[in-house]
């Protein structure tokens, strides 16, 4: 493995704003925070597809994640109103026992990656990521798979309306629920 | 029709009727079902004498269906009725019709009436099998259900423990020799393939079998027999088993059960004559259990009991002739002496009713005058069992005497002391019940009463047959020709029965030696029991203790088989059932509360929780991984 | 293009990918609010993307395999969060809370 500084520049300032934005992801409070860190994240991350020769991958990261996904997110936040630093915290035990599971699992994929042989990136080759070669396989390689994605998308949306629907039903019942809390 | 569904059917019809319908049928009319089925089948039999007897087709067979097919063996439900069959299936009817008839008027007083009727027709039924029986499979059914009826009807008061006891150790003893005639039945099949008669005694005839495997095969036979037979070393069960009414003694302890071990031998002729050192077996056992038997029945003060070792003794009296190669002499025996016995079991039995069931020959004495009829039938049979001259027990003896003659002297000795023995225990007993004094101080002389007519009718048909029986099978010096039995015998065996030539000079002799026996017999008898008037004490010393503690055998076979068996039972039991099984049982309800307990502390609804162990699980697959890969 | 991948091996992208997903992975476990909880997984998904895309260019794949495999993960991705923030207005709309500590109602 070569030292780190010997990497070439780009990569470690990716790397280095990835993974401290998605450290803020899970350390701030403010869940809207996190939003926001994680829209860094995912652009990071698109940064990291143009250098792996994977451009429309990159765009649709951010079209889909960064874009509607996240909007989605913060739309819900701020629907339920959950701006605020509302988050009940969690015992310091609990994050003793978070992180060291985490380290585990960090240190047994790294020691399991470790046992793979170590070899350096080739030279990219030209145009594999672009969305002419991608439209190629997809249409005919992946052609079932993005039939069914389909399908499972119109689903997800039908479930989704369905479960966000306001039912009379539950209503009342949430309405008798809160009277006998009260 | 074919007669053997008939044969068969009948006594099946007379169980089923009465064992269904019995509790509500008077005793008259199960009385008379009972009697009449076997009378029919009886009827049946010797309407088909004629058929039997011709040369040419000289047997009658049923087959009904395949029992089971296991890839090239297949196991028939199918009959025959050959010489062989017809003979036994004879005696088995026409004593067990006499013996019905008796039981109607013995057993008149008794609440399971109906009940022991059935069990009389089911046995009947499953003697009938196993003699009919086209098969090994066949014989071994009716083998098991004889069994079954034997431990019915010895635990037929099954109120008093003692006879429940009896019950089971007949039952249990009869396994031991099942064990072996179902060995020896496996054995058959890996060797021949088969189990039908017509298949297997073929097979063996043409001497392809090794000597081993038939000896095997015999000996593992044989073993079956001295159970069902009542040989040493299982003959204990015998006299336990007269603890059930005295006509089941008769029927099933005496004329029939008992000689299915013989029945077994002669049918599997062909095995045994390749069998020398088989047939040595038998011989020696069988002479062995005669000598030892008639010794204990010396000693014996229970009516039923000495006729019991009687039996056991004259048992090994047809085992001696088997082992000598005499299976027509074997089955003259097993013909006379069903002829006999039952007479004096039914004897026996009139002595007990009209005593008021009292069986202790000590209390007896001075019967003549109150019975006739049974004191003279009585003292046929006696005179019969000794060998009186041209009794019927006098050919059929003086037949197995002069066989064992002819095989070995040191046997023959042997044989005509135990033949000496059985002459003195049978005027024993017969002195001490019927002549000197009346010793019962229980029941007054007076009410002492001769049995109805239903009991002395079977008694004075049997003591007929007794004083005739002999004819059967004359003896070459009266008729110049082989014994009728003999001759009826002879299509039957593969292998001719060894005749031994014998001169006429020395058969004299033994018949002469044989009448010398039943006289000095009679003598020592009627000197010490009439002259004398020796009434057997309470406990004898010395050699008598050991006799009349009928040489410790029981005692022998509770400590080496009894005990060790209940110590480690007993052990099994605190032990395993005890300490181990237990725990288990009863620490499972427990361990499933804990289980539940400390589950209930890991599921309990809270999603990190499950994240987190979810977490610990990959971390520990992949770490296994790891480690291992 | 750029000369990116001097001296860059594929394990640096493996292991700036196990970083990533252990910091979702803590993530995951350490917070409570349900909304950050799916955005933790977002982030899991997208470390499991990245390497996808990186093996890609490792392979030299000309059918791009991997990088199919990173769409339909997007779909899949998609469709979760739109259900699962379906589900969590629902959740909220009936307990006023989106803390998983209370959803433990399976418990009884």
């Amino acid at each position: 493995m070569s030292e780190i500084s010997s990497l070439p520049l780009p990569f470690l300032i990716l790397s280095f704003i990835t993974i401290l934005s998605a450290l803020y992801v899970v350390t701030s409070k403010n869940p809207v925070h996190s939003v926001l860190a994680l829209i860094l994240t995912f652009f990071s991350i698109s940064a990291h597809y143009i250098l792996l020769n994977a451009q429309f991958l990159a765009i649709v990261n951010l079209m889909v994640y960064a874009g509607a996904i996240m909007v989605l997110f913060l739309f819900v936040l701020m629907l339920l109103n959950l701006s605020k630093e509302s988050e009940p915290i969690k015992s310091n035990l609990w994050g003793i026992a978070a992180s060291i599971a985490a380290g585990m699992v960090l240190i047994t994929l790294t020691a399991a990656f470790q046992k793979s042989g170590i070899a350096v990136m080739p030279a990219p080759s030209e145009g594999i990521g672009l969305v002419k070669n991608l439209g190629r396989v997809l249409m005919t390689e992946y052609l079932v798979p993005f039939e069914l994605s389909g399908i499972l998308f119109i689903s997800a949306m039908v479930g989704a309306v369905l479960l966000g629907k306001r039912d009379k039903n539950s209503e009342e019942l949430v309405d008798l629920n809160n009277k006998n809390n009260a | 029709m074919n007669p053997i569904i008939l044969i068969l059917g009948l006594p099946l019809l007379g169980f089923l009727i009465n064992g269904v319908l019995g509790s509500k049928l008077p005793k008259s009319v199960v009385g008379a079902i009972g009697t009449a089925s076997v009378l029919g089948a009886f009827i049946i039999a010797i309407l088909n004498w004629n058929i039997i007897s011709q040369p040419e087709n000289n047997s009658i067979h049923l087959d009904l269906f395949t029992f089971l097919q296991i890839d090239q063996l297949s196991l028939k439900v199918a009959f025959q009725l050959d010489r062989l069959s017809i003979w036994m299936t004879l005696i088995i009817t026409g004593i067990g019709t006499l013996i019905h008839l008796y039981s109607i008027s013995y057993m008149k007083e008794d609440d399971g009436f109906y009940k022991f009727f059935a069990y009389l027709n089911f046995f009947i039924f499953n003697m009938l099998l196993l003699v009919l029986g086209s098969n090994f499979l066949m014989m071994f059914f009716g083998w098991e259900g004889v069994g079954l009826c034997s431990y019915l009807l010895i635990g037929f008061w099954y109120k008093n423990e003692d006879y429940g006891k009896a019950a089971r150790k007949a039952f249990i003893m009869n396994r031991i020799g099942d064990l072996g005639l179902l060995l020896g039945m496996f054995l058959i099949i890996s060797q021949f393939g088969s189990l039908d008669y017509s298949v297997v005694f073929p097979q063996i005839a043409t001497g392809n079998t090794s000597t081993s495997m038939l000896t095997a095969i015999s000996l593992l036979l044989f073993v079956g027999a001295t159970g069902k037979s009542a040989q040493i070393p299982l003959f204990t069960w015998l006299p336990d088993a007269m603890a059930g009414p005295t006509p089941v003694s008769a029927l099933i302890h005496a004329a029939t059960m008992v000689t299915a071990g013989i029945y077994l031998t002669v049918r599997c002729q062909v095995l045994f004559a390749l069998s020398p050192l088989t047939n040595e077996i038998i011989l020696w056992v069988g002479l062995g259990t005669a000598v030892m038997a008639a010794l204990i029945g010396l000693k014996q003060n229970d009516i039923k009991k000495v006729l019991a070792y009687s039996t056991v003794s004259q048992l090994g009296f047809m085992f001696v002739a088997l082992g000598t190669g005499a299976y027509s002499t074997a089955l003259f025996h097993v013909t006379t002496h069903a002829f006999f016995k039952a007479l004096l079991f039914l004897g026996a039995g009139s002595v007990i009713h009209g005593m008021h069931h009292e069986q202790d020959i000590r209390h007896m004495g001075g019967l003549k005058s109150k019975m006739p009829l049974t004191h003279l039938t009585f003292l046929i049979g006696t005179l019969a069992i000794s060998g009186f001259p041209l009794l019927s027990g006098f050919f059929s003896k003086d037949e197995i005497l002069t066989a064992v003659f002819l095989h070995n002297k040191v046997a023959y000795v042997l044989l005509a002391g135990s033949a000496l023995l059985t002459t003195i225990y049978m005027f024993r007993l017969y002195f001490l019940t019927f002549h000197g004094q009346y010793r019962n101080h229980h029941h007054a002389f007076d009410k002492v009463h001769e049995s109805p007519m239903n009991m002395t009718l079977p008694l004075m048909v049997l003591a007929l047959l007794s004083i005739v029986g002999g004819a059967l099978n004359l003896p070459t010096y009266v008729t110049h020709s082989d014994g009728f039995l003999l001759s009826w015998l002879k299509p039957l065996f593969i292998i001719p029965q060894s005749i031994h030539e014998i001169n006429h000079n020395t058969e004299y002799v033994l018949i002469g030696i044989a009448v010398l026996i039943f006289v000095s017999g009679f003598l020592i008898a009627r000197n010490i029991f009439v002259s004398k008037a020796t009434v057997p004490a309470e406990n004898s010393t010395g050699l008598g203790g050991i006799l009349q503690n009928k040489f410790y055998v029981d005692e022998f076979y509770n400590k080496v088989f009894v005990r060790p068996l209940e110590i480690t039972s007993s052990v099994l039991h605190d032990l395993i059932d005890g300490l181990i099984l237990r725990a288990f049982t009863f620490g499972i309800f427990p361990m499933l509360k804990l289980v539940g307990r400390l589950n209930k502390k890991v599921q309990n609804g809270n999603i990190e929780m499950y994240l987190l162990y979810m977490v610990i699980a990959i971390v520990l697959l992949l770490g296994v991984n790891l480690i291992f890969a | 293009m750029l000369n990116v991948f001097h001296n860059l091996e594929i394990s640096h992208y493996i292991y700036l990918s196990t970083v990533l997903f252990s910091i979702g992975l803590f993530g995951v476990l350490f917070r409570r609010n349900a909304i950050v909880l799916l955005m933790c997984i977002e982030l899991m998904l997208n470390s499991v993307n990245l390497l996808l895309a990186a093996f890609t260019e490792y392979m030299g794949d000309a059918n791009a395999n991997g990088q199919m495999f990173v769409f339909f993960i997007m779909v899949v991705a998609a469709a979760e969060a739109a259900v699962g923030l379906a589900i969590l207005v629902m959740v909220y709309r009936n307990t006023r809370k989106t803390d998983v500590s209370f959803l433990d109602q399976l418990k009884d």
